[in-house]
């Protein structure tokens, strides 16, 4: 019997569970050389699998994103780093940053970021009953998006499994792999790089094989605005994260209540959710800024401008705001009564 | 609005009203102005105190129990000044006491702290 065709028997014979383990080791990233230990897969997603690892130097975990060996293609390599340089000029709390990127031994594109420990948003709301507490939620994510649109970075892929709360609370948006770079971000750039060393091109540009070019559709239905679903990329700007902003919203206030409780919804609320996630963006909120305003008034029981109030919806808000002062000055008052009702009897 | 200005004002509102109850008592009907002015002198005094606690102090509990024990003393003090109406003063001076107390914890803006 030849070689082969023994080879060809015994692969005839390997179980799933086998396969599969050969597969995750073939897959694992070689990190010969690096100053990393592989701990072990903690996701996968399209574009890249992301590992657990030990920064044996630093001697601190750190999350590995490392291209999926699968879809070993240079156009894909190339979107990884540059969702890294993209992390990399976004430093903020609410903002995973990146350690290092590099090549492994095998010639995949890698990059390491915070290791970050704790739930997805969709997981964490499920503890979240209060809505003021899943609104300030809201607005960790909101100051997150609002400073990379200063940036000139667009995430376009804002959804509930994008954001992860961490031990202490603290709101971190991920996956910033279908982020767009604005063209104006990139002439507003200082000249400081190396000329080996390409830099991040704007999409919409031709001249780039990195970008989500005109007609291709990424992002996650319900989260995506009429303008990204449609493929329009020479459209999108701000307005298009704000759509998935109040999409995101609106999860927030429907998504996991507890059993038997009323709705989280009110009109300034539906209408805040209306309004950034309007089908023509002209309507939407211009800037991620206005949004988180509208929800701050809400929070402080302020009117929000999306919402023209009637005289009725005015004294809601006075009562819900001073419900208990109301309630304590009915109380004295009947007090009052009933004291002078007694001493006249 | 600031604490001390807001339970100024709540005092001074909530003791107007408690002064002007004593028209239902036809005996002191006549000392009517009086007691709405002394009624309202009180009520401003427990908010201003209740104003400055919250400013030294934020916490509810506190602040409801610093302006309980305000508006009993002041009211104990005017009813032993009558020697009588025990109850028809201190019970309503006691609480607005209460009320001004929580309002100036809950809804007193703190001071601007210095840049």
């Amino acid at each position: 019997m030849s070689v082969a065709s023994v080879a060809q028997h015994s692969m005839r014979h390997l179980s799933d569970k086998a396969i599969t383990r050969l597969r995750s080791g073939a897959e694992a990233p070689d990190l010969n050389g690096r100053r990393y230990r592989l701990i072990g897969e903690v996701g996968r997603g399209g574009m890249g699998v992301v590992y657990a690892a030990e920064d044996e130097i630093l001697q601190r975990r750190v999350a590995l994103k490392v291209l999926n060996a699968s879809r070993f293609e240079g156009g894909l390599a190339n979107r990884l780093l540059r969702e890294a340089r993209v992390l990399a000029r976004l430093e903020h709390p609410g903002i995973v940053p990146v350690h290092e990127v590099g090549t492994l031994a095998d010639g995949r594109v890698f990059y390491t970021m915070k290791f970050v420990e704790g739930k997805r948003l969709d997981q964490y709301i499920e503890s979240v009953d209060s809505t003021p507490d899943r609104l300030r939620i809201f607005l960790r994510i909101c100051d997150a998006v609002a400073f990379a649109h200063t940036r000139g970075v667009l995430h376009r892929d804002l959804k509930p499994a994008n954001v992860m709360v961490g031990p202490f609370g603290e709101v971190l948006v991920m996956d910033w792999g279908l982020a767009k770079i604005l063209a104006d971000a990139i002439r507003d750039e200082p000249d400081r790089r190396d000329d080996s060393i390409p830099s991040l091109p704007a999409d919409g540009d031709d001249s780039n094989s990195w970008g989500t070019g005109h007609g291709r559709v990424m992002g996650t239905p319900g989260y995506m605005s009429p303008e990204q679903a449609s493929g329009e990329i020479e459209l999108l700007d701000a307005r298009a994260d704000i759509f998935s902003l109040g999409a995101l919203l609106r999860y927030l206030l429907t998504e996991h209540l507890p059993a038997g409780s009323p709705s989280r919804r009110d009109r300034s609320l539906d209408a805040i959710c209306a309004k950034a996630c309007a089908t023509g963006r002209e309507q939407r909120y211009s800037a991620v800024q206005d949004l988180a305003a509208d929800v701050s008034r809400y929070l402080d029981g302020l009117a929000v401008s999306a919402h023209s109030e009637s005289i009725f919806d005015k004294l809601a808000r006075f009562y819900r705001k001073y419900r208990f002062f109301i309630w304590l000055i009915a109380a004295y008052l009947l007090m009052r009564v009933l004291l002078i009702v007694v001493v006249k009897h | 609005m600031n604490k001390i200005l807001l339970g100024l004002l709540i005092g001074a509102a909530l003791g107007a009203v408690d002064g002007c109850t004593a028209w239902f008592y036809p005996e002191v009907r006549a000392q009517l102005a009086g007691i709405i002015v002394g009624s309202t002198i009180k009520g401003l005094i427990a908010g201003v105190a209740a104003g400055i606690f919250a400013r030294k102090v934020n916490s509810i509990p506190l602040g409801i129990m610093f302006g309980l024990a305000v508006g009993f003393v002041l009211a104990f003090l005017v009813a032993y000044m009558q020697h009588d109406h025990y109850i028809a003063i201190i019970l309503p001076g006691s609480i607005v006491g209460l009320i001004v107390g929580y309002a100036t914890q809950k809804y007193g803006a703190a001071p601007a702290t210095a840049r």
